[in-house]
């Protein structure tokens, strides 16, 4: 073997070490092979599916899949109502998160506890709507869409202190 | 906890309320057995022979489990909404009846926020996608192929302590409901940075929001430095796969971060670059503070050290010598100390800690005690390797928003009444 091969298969066994220590057994993974619960809507509304939906329409829906755990309007609870703040919980998700975004997203992968994933775009729109329309933050007309949502601005926003920009990970 | 009749007088006291020096604790256990306890009241003319002593005993069995007599050792439920969302369940470790360090896997706490998954693991995978030059997916049987490292380390829910912190009174119960959200594990299984380089982080992937496989797909954004840095995806829980409970087939750990980081179930690791406030890190877990801001992305848990030997629920038996033991941790790093005292904080002493002493793990903490039977006040005390002190509770509540029950980290009291109950109050 040449002094010229020899160092070709040093520089090929040296460029597979700095890709991994391991034994490269990951698959190649297709976008269509992607569920959405694997990603997240971003703040700006990226991952954020066509449809729409109004305060009124999340009044129906809320009322018969939602109410048993957040209250008959949404301030009762038991569970972490998401309109308030209140004794019960100071951080509801209508008014006390920083993005509205947030609200299709966890609707959508986590709500209802008993059948989390069963709800359409149209019905997670329109129960995000019935939230911040119930907190005061949208008005009764505005159709909660891909466009709308993340454009909502919400009353808490700017109020959070990023612990980890600030100090990194030592403890508060 | 054991006890003597030592004569106290020659007794060597590190600080107020009976604390004995750490050199008193193997001279004073000795003495106890030559004070007579180990004589027996009546003189028998035969000995008795037990009946398990006289028979075969139980043939092997393929997988062990505790003692009969142990059946009480539980883990303490709380479901705060058992009516209407039941899946939304928490238990937490009955420190006060165990000691070591490691946590039984199965009394290893739980909060689940949708329910215990029953995953298939031959058809559970891995994605690892987003800001990646390859994005890429493992199956368990290829994951179980690649290089381990093992590690102890503590997960603490950012929860824990709650009743503590936001209960007027002080609750009566023991340290499984007070502070058992922490629990302690040896950890096997890959290092994440091996994972994320086989995918190939782009320059602009910064953080990575990691999301479960569970109903409700918990998901959180981690710095891509953590992961880098020591973060794991573990297989293996005190040598044995990883419990459904704390996440079969894999979690992600993050040593010292707050427990719902580590995501359970792990499924998905998606490279972005900017956190995407997820709803767990929107509102479940930030702090509202006192002004009415608020804290957003407190990852690392505080220093913390709680005594479970004697603790609330528990009755001494009698006047003598006692072993203070507790545990202590910080999410910072090594506990460096942990100071006990037995009179209400007018005086402390330095506690042994059973080495050796591991980053982000729990220690066991010991103090001998000389207890003359009347009514004080047992507390620790620790301090991190950052020079970080547990505070006391009125230190903490004032720097919270009164709602707030996250990353609760204050001193624990524990009143010894003059009949020997041990209960818990604030100081």
């Amino acid at each position: 073997m040449s002094i010229f091969k020899l160092t070709a298969a040093a520089l090929l066994l040296t460029a597979t070490a700095a890709r991994s220590e391991g034994p490269g057994l990951g698959q190649p993974l297709e976008a269509s092979d992607i569920p959405f619960y694997a990603t997240y809507v971003t703040p700006e509304g990226a991952g954020l599916p066509a449809g729409s939906g109004t305060a009124a329409q999340g009044a129906e829906i809320y009322a018969a899949k939602c109410a048993t755990c957040h209250g008959a309007t949404g301030s009762e609870g038991p569970v972490m109502p998401p309109v308030g703040p209140n004794d019960l919980w100071a951080k509801p998700a209508g008014s006390y998160w920083p993005y509205a975004t947030t609200l299709f997203d966890y609707i959508r992968r986590a709500m209802p506890l008993e059948a989390p994933k069963s709800l359409s775009d149209d019905e997670v729109y329109a129960l995000a709507a019935f939230i911040l329309e119930r907190n005061g933050v949208i008005d009764a007309e505005t159709a909660m869409t891909a466009e709308t949502l993340p454009a909502v601005k919400m009353p808490n926003h700017g109020n959070f202190l990023d612990v980890w920009a600030k100090q990194g990970a030592k403890p508060w | 906890m054991t006890r003597s009749t030592k004569d106290s007088a020659a007794l060597d006291y590190a600080a107020g309320g009976g604390l004995l020096s750490r050199r008193m604790l193997l001279a004073s256990a000795a003495a106890g057995g030559a004070a007579g306890l180990l004589q027996p009241r009546v003189a028998r003319a035969e000995a008795e022979i037990p009946e398990w002593t006289k028979a075969a005993g139980a043939r092997a069995r393929g997988y062990g489990a505790p003692a009969e007599a142990e059946s009480a050792v539980q883990r303490a439920i709380i479901e705060p909404w058992q009516d209407v969302a039941p899946a939304f369940s928490l238990s937490g470790t009955p420190h006060h009846k165990l000691r070591g360090t490691i946590t039984p896997s199965g009394l290893h706490y739980e909060v689940h926020h949708g329910g215990r998954p029953d995953i298939d693991p031959a058809r559970h995978r891995l994605m690892i996608h987003g800001l990646v030059e390859r994005p890429l997916q493992f199956d368990l049987k290829a994951l179980e192929r690649y290089p381990t490292v093992t590690a102890t380390h503590f997960l603490e829910c950012a929860g824990n302590s709650l009743f503590n912190a936001v209960m007027p009174e002080p609750m009566q119960a023991g340290c499984d409901m007070l502070h058992g959200l922490v629990s302690n594990t040896e950890w096997t299984g890959i290092p994440m940075r091996v994972l994320m380089e086989e995918a190939g982080v782009k320059p602009e992937g910064k953080w990575v929001v990691a999301a479960g496989a569970d109903g409700p797909s918990l998901a959180r954004s981690i710095p891509m430095e953590k992961i880098m840095s020591d973060g794991m995806l573990a297989l293996y829980q005190n040598g044995e796969r990883i419990r459904p409970e704390q996440g079969y087939p894999m979690r992600l750990l993050l040593p010292g971060f707050e427990g719902n980081m580590n995501i359970k179930w792990l499924t998905s690791l998606w490279v972005t670059e900017a956190p995407v406030h997820t709803k767990d890190e929107s509102g479940e877990y930030t702090e509202i503070l006192a002004d009415g801001s608020s804290l957003q992305f407190t990852f690392a848990m505080g220093v913390k050290s709680f005594i479970t030997h004697p603790s609330a629920t528990m009755t001494m038996s009698g006047p003598g010598f006692y072993e203070i033991s507790g545990l202590a941790w910080t999410g910072a790093g090594k506990v460096a100390k942990v100071e006990v005292s037995a009179d209400g904080g007018a005086s402390w002493a330095e506690a042994a800690l059973a080495g050796p002493v591991l980053p982000q793990a729990l220690t066991r903490f010991s103090l001998p005690w000389h207890w003359d039977g009347s009514p004080l006040v047992l507390m620790s005390r620790a301090t991190d390797e950052t020079g970080a002190v547990q505070p006391p509770r009125a230190d903490w509540k004032a720097r919270y928003h009164a709602s707030n029950f996250l990353h609760y980290n204050a001193i624990q009291p524990w009143q010894i009444t003059a009949e020997g109950a041990v209960q818990n109050v604030y100081l």
